[in-house]
């Protein structure tokens, strides 16, 4: 017998606003050196968020992961936690997979092919495969596309990334000095984040005094190696309502939106915008906010340059004063709109991501895990002095934006807000 | 199948990577080519399966003049490849070819990479690094690697008039 025929909605929603949230983050210490393998990294920092929901490993049932041939498979995770899994994958990727996996789980619990999914990011970035390139990914055979970049000693994401700096530089007058100091506001975050594996604030001039990598890339302009796992737990708004901390929702997420040829973005211009350029059109849009409204971003730090260029393209200055946005006190905490308050991936570890949306989350609870008091309540009272060992909390924070990066052709995006 | 030793690194392209093999393969000539889309008539940089701008299958490969202006580029102080550090620093030059510049639009070009070498194809010295950067005119040049692979390199163009470059200071 034929199925009864129906006017069928064929178009997608554009977008899920607010429909879901994340109700825990967790995570491994940050090291060089964790003695673990990324199965076990993985398993503590599951674990971890999952205390932090409230969850039993009964109520997750999705789990997605990424990497690159570097870490443990969401299975493997699963079976050592006695979670039973609906739906798993695990991507290859590195920087812009957070955002793009979370939406990929609002999507899979919206087709209701699971209703609570873990996404985690396990690596050994300092002790095992390190993500500078140096060490077993410098001794892979050169082959296929990479003919056209390895061969020429053109490999490691500041190298790779490089000339879309220079070209900003040279489009628009921004300077070294100026690109400092996100270093310089992402060590001062750091300095009162207690997890962060470099904690010593640092001046323009330190940045620039040392030494060069790769022009114009100071060693103090790139982000450390270390050794960790962040996991992150999304569910609807309506199921994150029994748990126990404040709702942060989702509001509009974007994934690895591209440039036009991305697998040699160089090749369409101008090369001094990033891939944030066609992103912000459809973050913006879809979350319905725009970027006055927001109170913290999370722009992606693997070097000074990337947080300075996505917040750029995404809007909050005007294209090529980005320099002046990032260095006139805006994206320190106590500024207008701070940035990566955890210190991010220059300061705190490298997660490819993962670990500044944790932060942007815990903001959003009004809960950054600073060194404040904690009162009778057992939650910290944030004193919202920002000098060196105190608060990192932004006060009032309703509204967050992270900015996921892949390369230079490729980011990914998500705002958050406060329930 | 072609597998070779660069500096100390194994370059390998496979049987089936007909477009790099075939690219590669008229470097070794000396003979700079790129796919020309039998469609649309653009060319395109590096070798592809299609056509970036019309999705059209079939291309010939046609020989392209290796001159152009320095678009951007990094020099390299800390190598990542150990065989490299004896000739930091060097550059990596994203050049825009004379041919096709600001085609099909105002902000596309075939801008292919390159180490800047001397004129024999070994990567240059301190000396001629630093008198390059953003807008400086190239010619190609080939580095020999072994039968049926060469890399195309860049190695200034001193016949051209001198125009003072756009380098990073500090």
């Amino acid at each position: 017998m034929p199925l009864p025929r129906e006017d069928v909605e064929a178009t997608t929603p554009k977008f899920l606003r607010d429909k879901y949230a994340i109700v825990g983050v967790g995570e491994t210490s940050y090291t060089r050196g964790s003695d673990k393998s990324t199965r076990a990294l993985a398993s503590i920092a599951v674990r971890n968020a999952m205390v932090d929901a409230g969850l039993k490993p009964s109520e997750i049932d999705g789990m997605l992961s990424y990497q690159f041939n570097d870490s443990v498979f969401s299975p493997f995770v699963a079976g050592d936690l006695g979670i039973r899994l609906n739906f798993y994958m695990d991507v290859f990727g590195g920087g812009s997979s957070t955002e793009a996996l979370i939406g990929i789980a609002i999507g899979v619990i919206e087709a209701g092919m699971c209703k609570t999914v873990v996404i985690f990011r396990s690596m050994n970035g300092f002790s095992q495969v390190r993500i500078g390139g140096t060490g077993v990914r410098s001794a892979v055979p050169v082959s296929g596309d990479m003919m056209h970049s390895r061969a020429y000693g053109w490999q490691s994401a500041g190298q790779m990334f490089a000339p879309t700096f220079m070209r900003h530089m040279h489009d628009f007058g921004t300077t070294a000095e100026q690109v400092a100091h996100v270093r310089v506001a992402h060590s001062h975050h750091a300095s009162n984040n207690p997890k962060a594996y470099y904690k010593k604030r640092v001046t323009a001039e330190d940045v620039v005094n040392s030494r060069m990598i790769c022009k114009p890339l100071h060693l103090l302009d790139c982000c450390v190696e270390t050794d960790n796992a962040n996991a992150i737990i999304v569910t609807s708004a309506e199921r994150a309502k029994d748990l126990k901390h404040p709702l942060v929702q989702i509001r509009g997420v974007v994934g690895r939106c591209s440039k036009p040829r991305v697998d040699m973005h160089y090749q369409a211009g101008p090369i001094s915008t990033v891939a944030g350029h066609y992103a912000k059109d459809i973050l913006w849009p879809n979350s319905g906010l725009g970027p006055e409204d927001v109170d913290l971003t999370g722009s992606y730090d693997a070097f000074t340059f990337t947080t300075m260029l996505q917040l750029e393209d995404y809007g909050f200055c005007k294209k090529g004063e980005g320099g002046h946005y990032v260095s006139d006190g805006t994206i320190m905490l106590g500024g207008k709109r701070p940035n990566n308050t955890s210190g991010g991936h220059l300061c705190e570890g490298y997660t490819h991501g993962i670990a500044m949306v944790i932060e942007n989350v815990r903001q959003l609870r009004h809960d950054a895990d600073d060194s404040c008091p904690t009162g009778p309540d057992g939650r910290r009272q944030h004193t919202y002095d920002y000098r060196e060992g105190g608060c990192r909390q932004v006060k009032n924070a309703e509204v967050s934006a992270n900015f996921g990066w892949a390369m230079p052709g490729t980011g990914s995006a998500m705002v958050m807000r406060r329930g | 199948m072609i597998s070779a030793q660069y500096l100390g690194m194994p370059l390998e392209i496979n049987d089936l990577d007909h477009e790099n093999l075939d690219y590669f393969a008229y470097c070794a000539k000396h003979d700079f080519r790129l796919q020309r889309c039998a469609s649309c008539k653009l060319l395109r940089y590096p070798p592809t399966t299609a056509c970036p701008w019309c999705a059209g299958p079939d291309s010939e490969w046609v020989s392209v003049e290796g001159r152009g202006t320095v678009h951007s580029y990094t020099e390299v102080h800390h190598a990542i490849q150990p065989a490299f550090k004896q000739y930091t620093p060097y550059l990596v030059l994203l050049v825009e070819l004379d041919t096709q510049s600001g085609m099909p639009t105002r902000e596309e070009g075939l801008r292919v990479i390159g180490n800047l070498v001397r004129p024999d194809g070994v990567l240059a010295p301190k000396a001629e690094v630093e008198r390059v950067g953003i807008g400086t005119r190239v010619r190609m040049v080939f580095t020999d690697i072994a039968p049926g692979l060469a890399l195309p390199q860049w190695t200034i163009d001193e016949t051209a008039a001198g125009v003072a470059p756009w380098r990073y200071r500090g």
